[in-house]
């Protein structure tokens, strides 16, 4: 009877949260697989169920492949030196200032600012002619350079405004791990005579796992999710030489209403963010100590 | 791996304000266990922070084997070190945990499975090399602490209170177990505490530090027996010694608030108030005589009573046998043997070794005519509460 109850209140309890999780998350999800396999409706004409035609479709279109590659450039550039650099920066800052808010601070504040608002920072610096970079550059006697206007250095002047993005928010998990680390291990490590690299690579860089695993899972969702900036700076330009997949999807779905296409393009995207997860997990698991 | 020793000479460190440690000078001979006693932010940690090299002095000189390493990094100091929180790395193994310093210092493969091998067995640790340091008890991870300190071979062993974390009876455990350790292997040890019982039951050489200065480096027994201060008289002890004031009159001394003379006068220049120390343990009724005092309360402790007195304004505690039937309220006479008696400056605060001789000596238990002079009957004066 008394379990019972206690079932009764549980399920009450989570109701409000299931429902807002169903009617917002799991029915879309279920709807949008469910639409991959039906024609866009157009007009008075209805969906017409097509079977893997959409999926024909993908594996035929030049754009999806371009843009799963420069995708594929994206999350392998961001993701590994987003990561290395928060770590790099967390390890000078724990060191060298110990307790300074301020300076912690500066370094978050690229993760504070909107992505919308870090690209508008970063069109200042691209601008051709007058940028920041350009003017720097002319200091040098070296030409102008159309950052984000050519198709060999868009991909790469949008990935570089992500680390930027990145790199300061990932440095705070790092930052707030390192201090957990109690300096009586340093000590210990001090009398037994390590240096600091073994220091580093025995103790912290073990002690940071869980961190660095929790951190590189976000970089992977990221790399997928973070195409704000792209609307702002490049709009997928030139050419579709910086578009990203989740970019594409929206191309797809609200600038030539292909629904069912777009339907379909997201599956894939979440098919190959599941992938990703499950991966991460075995390939950390036996890697990773938790305290 | 013979012990060798270690010489402390005006050892300074400041931080902007606060001096942590105020030119400490002492020394501590090789293959000998030498404590660092103190209360809590007397600067016992520092001190040996600094003789680990953890800490950089802010003037002085540290010699270790004669040496002076007073600028050399931890690991030219021939020491290691057992930390208060153990320092236990805790994504490693006790295996791997043990062997850290060997590894670092690329000892061959060989050799450190035969040192941890060796290590394991004296400390009992050999079914445990495979766990993680979570999964040990305070006591096996204190001697995994322990295991990486003695593996390493150095001659010196730094100790930071490494029993506080332990319970009553595991720390007297470990408190044996160390000591015997200590002198098997004839390490110098340098250990802190705050535990004045510890020390006592430890050491070979106790430093008494406070407020950042030495205030005695004795032998327990010397501690015990004649306490360099008023500092060390209280500190060590339990209960600690009883300190009462004296006041000069008419020539001679009384206890304070007292009417009745104590002692005659001492020789040599003396401020004019002192204190009279006796430890509970050295009081006794006296027969005939003796100093009497009113008693306040009474704690039974089993084989002994804990009596807390009164005599003027000064309070003190005898430690009484059990088969004394005393009652608050009541008049008691109390006595001390000749030795147990101990004076001191009231404004320096340090121990007058050659009045506290000529205390034992004459007044003593201050003889009956001196105290019948004067005395009204006791009884009548303090009436019972
Ligand atoms: N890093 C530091 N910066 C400033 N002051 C410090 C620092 N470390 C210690 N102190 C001060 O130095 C004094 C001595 O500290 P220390 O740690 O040596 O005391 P301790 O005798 O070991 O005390 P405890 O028994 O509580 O461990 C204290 O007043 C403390 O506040
Ligand atoms: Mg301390």
């Amino acid at each position: 009877m008394h379990r019972r109850m206690e079932w009764i209140y549980a399920w009450l309890l989570l109701t409000p949260a299931l429902i807002l999780l169903f009617a917002f998350t799991h029915y879309p999800a279920v709807t949008t697989f469910w639409a991959s396999f039906f024609s866009t409706p157009r007009g008075r004409r209805e969906a017409e169920f097509v079977g893997l035609e959409n999926y024909v479709t993908l594996l035929e279109d030049e754009t999806f492949w371009q843009v799963l590659v420069n995708n594929a450039w994206y999350a392998g550039i961001t993701i590994p030196v987003s990561i290395a650099l928060a770590l790099i920066m967390a390890l000078w800052v724990d060191g060298k200032l110990r307790g300074r808010s301020f300076i912690r601070m500066a370094y978050f504040a690229p993760t504070v600012l909107p992505l919308i608002a870090v690209a508008n920072i970063w069109m200042f610096f691209y601008t051709p002619g007058f940028g920041l970079i350009d003017q720097v550059r002319g200091l040098f006697g070296l030409g102008e350079v159309n950052w984000l206007g050519d198709p060999d250095l868009a991909l790469g002047s949008v990935i570089v405004v992500a680390i930027w993005k990145e790199a300061g928010f990932f440095m705070i998990f790092y930052l707030a791990a390192l201090q957990s680390i109690p300096p009586s291990l340093r000590e210990a490590a001090d009398i037994e005579g390590a240096s600091r690299w073994t220091y580093f690579r025995r103790i912290v860089f073990p002690l940071l796992m869980p961190t660095t695993l929790f951190v590189s899972i976000n970089a992977v969702i990221n790399s997928f999710r973070l195409v704000d900036h792209i609307f702002v700076m490049t709009n997928g330009g030139p050419d579709n030489a910086s578009s990203l997949l989740l970019f594409y999807i929206y191309e797809t779905a609200f600038q030539y209403w292909e629904t069912a296409y777009a339907s379909t393009l997201t599956v894939v995207l979440l098919l190959l963010l599941s992938l990703l997860a499950i991966g991460q997990f075995f390939f950390f698991d036996r890697k990773v100590h938790y305290r | 791996m013979k012990g060798v020793g270690i010489e402390v000479r005006a050892l300074t460190k400041r931080w902007e304000e606060t001096t942590a440690v105020d030119a400490v000078s002492f020394s501590a001979s090789a293959g000998q266990f030498t404590v660092l006693l103190g209360p809590s932010g007397c600067g016992k940690s520092t001190t040996l922070r600094l003789i680990a090299g953890l800490e950089e002095a802010s003037s002085g000189q540290i010699l270790i084997d004669g040496d002076d390493v007073t600028r050399q990094p931890p690991n030219k100091r021939k020491i290691s070190m057992v930390f208060q929180s153990y320092a236990l790395f805790p994504h490693l193994s006790v295996a791997e945990n043990i062997l850290f310093g060997l590894k670092v210092r690329r000892v061959p493969a060989r050799e450190q499975s035969d040192r941890l091998e060796k290590t394991a067995a004296l400390l009992g640790l050999s079914d445990l090399l495979k766990r993680r340091p979570s999964q040990l008890s305070g006591g096996q991870q204190q001697r995994v602490a322990l295991g990486r300190a003695i593996i390493a071979e150095k001659p010196i062993c730094l100790m930071d209170e490494p029993l506080s974390n332990l319970d009553a009876k595991l720390r007297h455990e470990m408190r044996i177990e160390l000591r015997a350790l200590q002198q098997k292997l004839g390490l110098t040890m340098v250990y802190v505490t705050h535990d004045q019982a510890e020390a006592i039951s430890m050491a070979d050489k106790i430093i008494v530090l406070n407020g950042g200065r030495v205030e005695q480096a004795a032998t327990p027994r010397a501690l015990y027996e004649t306490p360099a201060s008023l500092f060390a008289a209280r500190f060590i002890g339990t209960p600690p010694m009883n300190l009462l004031r004296l006041a000069r009159q008419d020539g001679g001394w009384m206890i304070a608030g007292d009417a009745a003379p104590f002692a005659k006068q001492f020789e040599g220049p003396l401020p004019d108030e002192l204190y009279f120390g006796v430890r509970p343990e050295d009081l006794s009724l006296a027969g005939e005589g003796g100093v009497p005092a009113v008693v306040e309360a009474v704690e039974y402790l089993g084989a002994d009573n804990m009596i807390d007195c009164r005599i003027g304004t000064e309070r003190l505690t005898a430690r009484l046998p059990h088969h004394f039937k005393i009652t608050p309220g009541e008049t008691i006479r109390l006595t001390w043997a000749p030795g147990a008696a101990h004076l001191f400056n009231a404004l320096t605060e340090e121990r007058l070794e050659e009045a506290s001789r000529l205390l034992a000596r004459s007044a003593g238990p201050p003889r009956d005519e001196t105290r019948e002079l004067s005395a009204p009957p006791a009884s009548a004066a303090q009436g019972p509460r």
